[in-house]
């Protein structure tokens, strides 16, 4: 069988790799990573970014995507990474490709990346819920209960089916304050990423478990934070630090 | 629970939307906010002498799901060409899946715009752009969520006017009961020019209500009124007459055809989603209709004349548009797009500019006799090779003489042999069953043209790593075409052909394994007929299937035949009148047709020649290229043929890519 190779020179080269970090606010929470992905490549090229592509019959320009927050949550923390075909300011590609985005799709930030991959430096993520209707008394008791348990099974389907997993152990830190509103609590945990990923509906569901917990309306999540983790500090380091 | 209103006209109501957004599937496409996309303030008209506001508000309804509505472009353009107007604004809405219905009337929550989150009922005017028939329950849905009595004559001063248009509205005889007007033709003048008449009476403190304003519009002979028309029946059930019931009122409503399309260079910014549709790519329509005479085409005929855009002017709205969108692909649209005169030089010139953007080219509707590989090759130039499809759409060169679709079988051999030769390695054919004097021999050819096909593509390509699909559909008769007579082949009888048709492919093993079959069955086809071809009568038989809980007919996982037919047989009782009726039978010459009031511009004596011809197996040529053969559209409406060539070439200059400029870094500049 004749082999076919596109015809012409090769793509060029990419040059440089670029890591962003941007924010999924408002109602744009509710688009999907997929729908993102669509969104960016439009933007890249609305903005000028010379991108770098991969070559064959298919080009595609060259971006990683890492660990999107589900559809339906708000994020502050999103990352990924571009590689293009000359050396760029990173602060001007930042705010070329925030002014091709859809507002609510909010580019925060671009580094030169350092060393290694980007998704060694995603081991964990702060999430805040906010609850309405909700004293944060209620809640409080709740988050100890779950906190007092060694493991709590969830199950969730995944395309592959329904799947069984603890959503305790993963859970590395949870707090609860009350609101502005008295009327309101929020409960900020911090979560390190496993396989699979436990997520804020998996602690929610893992709540209702420990303690027949039914919040009369769904939380608003926002992921506040992303990256590496400080077992001594106990905290989250950012991803572009170091 | 029925839809509440709270709070002030025009106000959002996105707070309420909000908490089904979790609940539900794909909520983005409830967001709104799409690139491109306008709000605009709900007084941007201000007010008329005495205080009364003048802003005339349209809500834009494709009646389908949102990624099949949202990249439709008749929608697009009124909404650009509308929010462009001072005191005019426009917003959109579409077809709610059934999850999001049912927890829109538990919860209450209106139909709303996906712009503003405005509700529905709060607007002027609710346009919908019909497509297809099968959005008709659709429709029902949304006026109901939206808190509009369903049929007109129930409506009050404070419900929107419910106006159609779109291909569907060339006969909206079947919709009489549930519209308050239909405009026909092309959309873009036709609703600045109804919009201008509404701003006035509203400003003049709305005068004489709804009716008043129907009338004027009636009046200008551009805007059909059902209920300024009667309809009287013979005792078998056909139409005797169709004639005004209110003076001043003309006896036909004529279709709007817009002239120099390089005046209208729209949608400038196309709407650019977040969610997926069905169309990834911009489109810039490169003419407007077409005059190759396929007897069963009905875009083809009610587009008339051809009017074409110039080389140059496609070239600024795709250079335009790929700025605003950021799409990677461009669609050249028409009914047939290879015919534009400066073809080869359009798609050379926009291959050349955009050289090494990765931005690709397609032709989403080739003739196989207009079809060359130096075009196909500019259209993969600097994108990606997907499959070439080509519609012969009878199998039978007996057939396609039938249908006026004059392409020869070694036409289409030789164009797919060139295909196959130049690296191409899937070609999709088009066929369609059930078109008059078709037999079963016609179908079965469609299997020895595809074996030709692959034997031939074996060949030139020196493997057999090809493939041909072969796509087959059901013929539905159209009105405002020389087929608008023809009896509809039963959804039984093309289902056995289709049958044979699969067994007789599958037959030759050693080429059927490259073949691929494609086919829709007869069902969903009759029901289209139905209602293409219907009349008034047929507004209960929508209800009815409605209210039994018919939604998106245009999909098969919705889609229930049995439903429609139950719904048919209640809703017709004692009408004399049943669905073969209305499919299955041919019409006689001096039949009432229900959309004979509609003027296509069509002479009706050109149609039953043409039909005659279709019988006689005689064709007809194209005007464009031969002398004109008396259709009626120019003299009747006025118009001209618009065609090129202009001799223009396009410059091989683009600013795509060009903001890359203030990215770069200086020291990296220098060195380069």
């Amino acid at each position: 069988m004749a082999k076919r190779t596109p015809e012409g020179p090769p793509p060029p080269p990419a040059v440089q790799k670029l890591r962003v970090r941007y924010a999924r606010r408002g109602r744009l929470r509710f688009s999907s990573t997929r729908d993102f992905a669509r969104a960016l490549e439009r933007a890249l090229r609305r903005s000028g970014v010379p991108m770098a592509y991969s070559a064959g019959f298919h080009p595609h320009p060259k971006i990683s995507y890492a660990n999107g927050a589900p559809t339906g949550m708000a994020s502050e923390a999103e990352f990924f990474e571009i590689s293009v075909t000359e050396q760029l300011d990173p602060e001007q590609v930042r705010s070329a490709l925030d002014d091709a985005l859809p507002d609510g799709i909010d580019i925060l930030d671009v580094v030169e990346a350092a060393p290694g991959a980007l998704a060694d430096r995603l081991e964990a993520s702060r999430w805040q819920m906010v609850f309405h209707d909700i004293e944060s008394g209620e809640l409080e008791q709740v988050v100890q209960a779950f906190l007092a348990a060694d493991t709590v099974e969830v199950s969730r389907m995944f395309k592959r089916g329904r799947k069984s997993f603890d959503a305790r152990q993963p859970v590395l830190g949870a707090r609860v304050e009350a609101g502005e509103d008295p009327r309101c609590a929020i409960l900020t945990v911090v979560v390190r990423h496993t396989t699979p990923a436990v997520r804020p509906d998996d602690v929610l569901t893992a709540l209702s478990l420990v303690a027949s917990f039914a919040p009369p309306r769904p939380p608003l999540v926002t992921r506040l934070a992303q990256g590496r983790w400080d077992e001594t500090t106990a905290e989250i380091i950012d991803p572009f630090d170091g | 629970m029925a839809p509440t209103l709270v709070g002030m006209p025009g106000e959002s109501h996105f707070a309420a939307l909000e908490p089904l957004l979790e609940r539900v599937t794909k909520p983005i496409q409830y967001v709104g906010g799409e690139l491109n996309s306008t709000v605009k303030d709900w007084n941007c008209g201000g007010y008329g002498p005495k205080g009364d506001e003048r802003t005339v508000r349209w809500a834009l309804m494709y009646p389908d799901a949102y990624e099949v509505g949202l990249p439709n472009q008749g929608v697009m353009i009124l909404y650009e060409v509308l929010n462009e107007q001072p005191d005019a604004l426009a917003e959109r809405t579409y077809a709610v899946w059934p999850d999001m219905e049912v927890l829109m009337r538990e919860r209450g929550v209106p139909q709303l715009s996906v712009d503003g989150h405005r509700a529905v009922r709060d607007f002027d005017v609710l346009g919908i752009s019909f497509s297809t028939e099968l959005g008709y329950t659709n429709m029902l849905t949304a006026l109901d969520l939206a808190g509009i009595p369903l049929h007109a004559a129930d409506r009050g001063e404070d419900d929107p006017l419910v106006v159609m248009g779109g291909h569907a509205s060339f006969n909206p005889e079947p919709v009489a009961d549930f519209i308050d007007a239909a405009i026909v033709g092309d959309g873009e003048e036709a609703v600045l020019g109804a919009t201008e008449l509404i701003g006035e009476w509203k400003a003049e403190g709305r005068p004489g209500g709804r009716r008043e304003v129907l009338r004027r519009l009636a009046e200008t002979g551009g805007v059909y009124v059902p209920a300024f028309y009667e309809v009287d029946y013979l005792p078998d059930g056909r139409i005797q007459r169709v004639a005004p019931a209110e003076t001043g009122v003309p006896w036909r409503v004529g279709k709007h055809t817009v002239m120099e399309l390089d005046e209208w260079p729209y949608p400038k910014a196309p709407l650019v989603p977040l969610a997926e549709s069905v169309h990834e790519r911009m489109s810039v329509e490169i003419f407007r209709g077409c005059t190759r005479g396929c007897r069963f085409c009905q875009a083809g005929m009610i587009t008339r004349p051809v009017r074409e855009r110039s080389i140059t002017g496609i070239g600024e709205m795709v250079e335009q548009g790929l700025q605003a969108s950021g799409f990677e692909e461009v669609g050249l649209l028409s009914l047939s797009s290879a015919d534009h005169s400066e073809i080869a030089d359009l798609t050379k010139g926009l291959a050349d500019r955009y050289e090494g953007t990765n931005t690709g080219l397609s032709l989403p509707s080739t003739r196989v006799d207009a079809f060359n590989i130096d075009l196909a090759n500019e259209l993969t130039r600097n994108g990606r090779r997907s499959g070439l499809t080509f519609a012969p759409e009878g199998g039978s060169e007996r057939i396609r003489k039938v249908i006026n679709k004059m392409v020869s079988e070694d036409d289409l051999i030789r164009t797919v042999a060139a295909a196959y030769g130049a690296g191409w390695r899937q070609v999709k054919l088009y066929f369609m069953c059930g078109l008059p004097t078709e037999t079963d021999e016609d179908v079965l050819q469609i299997a020895e043209l595809a074996k030709r096909v692959i034997e031939t593509g074996r060949e030139v390509a020196g493997h057999n790593d090809i493939r041909c699909t072969v796509s087959i559909g059901g013929f539905v008769p159209k009105p405002h075409t020389p087929f608008q007579w023809a009896a509809q082949l039963s959804a039984e009888d093309t289902d056995a052909r289709l049958h044979k048709l699969r067994e007789a492919i599958r037959a030759d093993k050693k080429v059927g394994r490259s073949i691929g079959f494609r086919y829709h069955d007869g069902k969903p086809g009759i029901v289209e007929g139905l209602l293409s071809r219907g009349d008034r009568r047929l507004g209960r038989v929508i209800e009815q299937v409605w209210r039994d809980g018919a939604r998106f007919d245009g999909w098969s996982e919705h889609f229930s035949y049995e439903r429609w037919m139950s719904a048919a047989e209640r809703a017709l009782e004692g009408t004399g009148v049943d669905v073969a009726w209305y499919t299955t039978r041919e019409r006689g010459e001096s039949e009432v047709l229900p959309w004979d009031h509609i003027d296509s511009g069509l002479d009706k004596e050109w149609l039953w020649q043409d039909w005659l011809d279709a019988l006689d197996e005689t064709e007809v040529e194209d005007c464009r290229w031969t002398p004109c053969f008396d259709c009626g559209v120019c003299p009747q409406m006025g118009t001209d043929i618009e065609i090129g060539p202009t001799g223009k070439t396009l410059l091989p200059l683009t600013v795509l890519g060009s903001g890359k400029q203030t990215m770069v870094r200086e020291q990296a500049a220098r060195g380069a």
